[in-house]
């Protein structure tokens, strides 16, 4: 394992972290619902970095993209409840 | 005020277990018991090259029958508590009320060009899904992105829910039935030998894994679209 | 090295999920943390698994079958996170479409107003 592959594993990790508190902190919900499908992004690199293709693969597909437009097809569904 | 401190003094603990779960981590050298008798054994007795794939669909085959019993929970229960939405929209569509733009030339285009494409990729991934990674999940969140395109480009297209239904219901039948036509034939509940296996690497090989996943993902692909289209017909709730 | 990086990663990402469930009042954001938390959760189980100096459980040319068990890494626990990832989204579109009943019935998202359950 090279130095390469932990560089970047470190930088996924703490890039990750920061999305997770923009996502958790953030006031307006759509910027959060953003950050949490980047979240699931870079974790699907990491698994790819951490030899487990399926994973990473199932994740991309479903992580940062079924569930993001999930959230948002809700979302335009329920004006007026999302600034409380 | 104390409600967070409290959060905070709980997260602290749970903190603290995981910090020193992570300090005394090492990771190991070799493989477990188990996962030697994967390594050594499985390409073999199952013919797939994927051992992923060998170990879901053969090896820990009720854990997948488990795992789409749930899913198809989760998509009849959406299903359920949203159908009360979905007729009041129907009669107030016509209406036009709630009629949305039509989409730009760029998108249009672009979902012409691409849906196709996205479709057989999905249907690549599962049907390769014994020799790279891939397989039936992967495959079939895929082709729910193939319809999650059409349906961010056209709104108003109705779906048949009866068709989606349909497919999902007749996938879900073939997998418990092949599963119990390995009882019959072969060793036991989802044994893949009632196809013959092949040799290692080919693309008609690995007995009956490639068809089994090919009916996971079909099941899979149409309970993630059913979610999205009862989702998207939903009406804007009254606020 | 890059399990531990990999691991304490997903240890921060269930705590910050778990904080933002406990804190939000808006249920929408309740659910966007406990899917930070449910992603944290798989890097931690995935990050088990990692042998140093292996590769991907998925034999070819570069990993022959004659010396498959010592050159792959332990494909259990990705096989469980396949299911896990699966049901996860599952369960939160289950949660939305909750969510949405609830917005019907009171016409707001805020969850101290739903309090017909309490004493």
């Amino acid at each position: 394992m090279t130095n390469l592959t932990l560089a970047m594993s470190l930088l996924l990790a703490l890039a990750m972290v920061a999305a997770a508190i923009v996502a958790v902190q953030r006031k307006s919900l759509p910027v959060a619902i953003l950050a949490a499908g980047l979240v699931s992004l870079l974790a699907s690199v990491q698994f790819l970095l951490l030899a487990a293709p399926d994973v990473a693969m199932t994740e991309a597909a479903i992580g940062s993209g079924l569930t993001t437009f999930l959230f948002f097809f809700v979302l335009a569904r329920v004006r007026g409840g999302q600034d409380d | 005020m104390i409600k967070r401190a409290s959060v905070l003094l709980l997260l602290l603990g749970l903190g603290a277990v995981f910090a020193s779960l992570l300090l005394d981590y090492v990771p190991s050298t070799e493989l477990s018991l188990t996962a030697t008798y994967y390594a050594e054994r499985g390409a073999q007795e199952t013919g797939a090259t994927n051992l992923i794939t060998a170990i879901l669909v053969t090896y820990r085959g009720l854990d997948t029958l488990g795992e789409v019993t749930v899913l198809f929970l989760a998509a009849a229960i959406v299903g359920l508590v949203l159908s009360r939405g979905r007729q009041a929209g129907e009669t107030g569509d016509a209406g036009g009320a709630t009629a949305a733009p039509p989409a730009g030339e760029l998108l249009s285009t672009g979902k012409d060009l691409l849906v196709p494409l996205i479709l057989l990729l999905g249907v690549y991934v599962i049907a390769n899904g014994h020799l790279t990674p891939g397989g039936g999940f992967q495959g079939g969140a895929i082709l729910a992105s193939a319809i999650l395109l059409i349906l961010l480009t056209d709104p108003m297209r109705r779906f048949s829910h009866r068709l989606i239904a349909a497919l999902e219901s007749v996938s879900g039948l073939v997998f418990v039935g092949m599963g119990v036509l390995g009882i019959f034939l072969a060793g036991g509940f989802l044994d893949n030998r009632i196809l013959p296996l092949g040799t290692l690497g080919e693309l008609f090989s690995a007995g009956a894994i490639p068809v089994i996943y090919a009916f996971v993902g079909l099941k899979v692909g149409a309970e993630f679209s059913s979610m999205l289209v009862n989702l998207s017909e939903t009406r804007e709730s009254r606020s | 090295m890059i399990a531990h990086i990999a691991m304490a990663a997903g240890f921060s990402l269930i705590l910050i999920g778990l904080y933002g469930a406990l804190t939000n009042r808006n249920i929408l954001r309740m659910i966007v943390a406990f899917t930070l938390a449910n992603t944290g959760v798989n890097l931690v189980l995935i990050s088990v698994g990692y042998i140093s100096g292996r590769t991907a459980p998925i034999l070819d040319s570069s990993v022959p079958l004659a010396d498959a068990s010592a050159r792959i890494i332990d494909p259990i626990p990705q096989a469980l996170v396949l299911t896990a990832i699966v049901i996860g989204v599952g369960v939160t579109a289950l949660m939305l479409a909750y969510a949405y009943k609830l917005h019907e019935s009171k016409g707001t998202l805020d969850i101290t107003k739903f309090q017909d359950l309490k004493w």
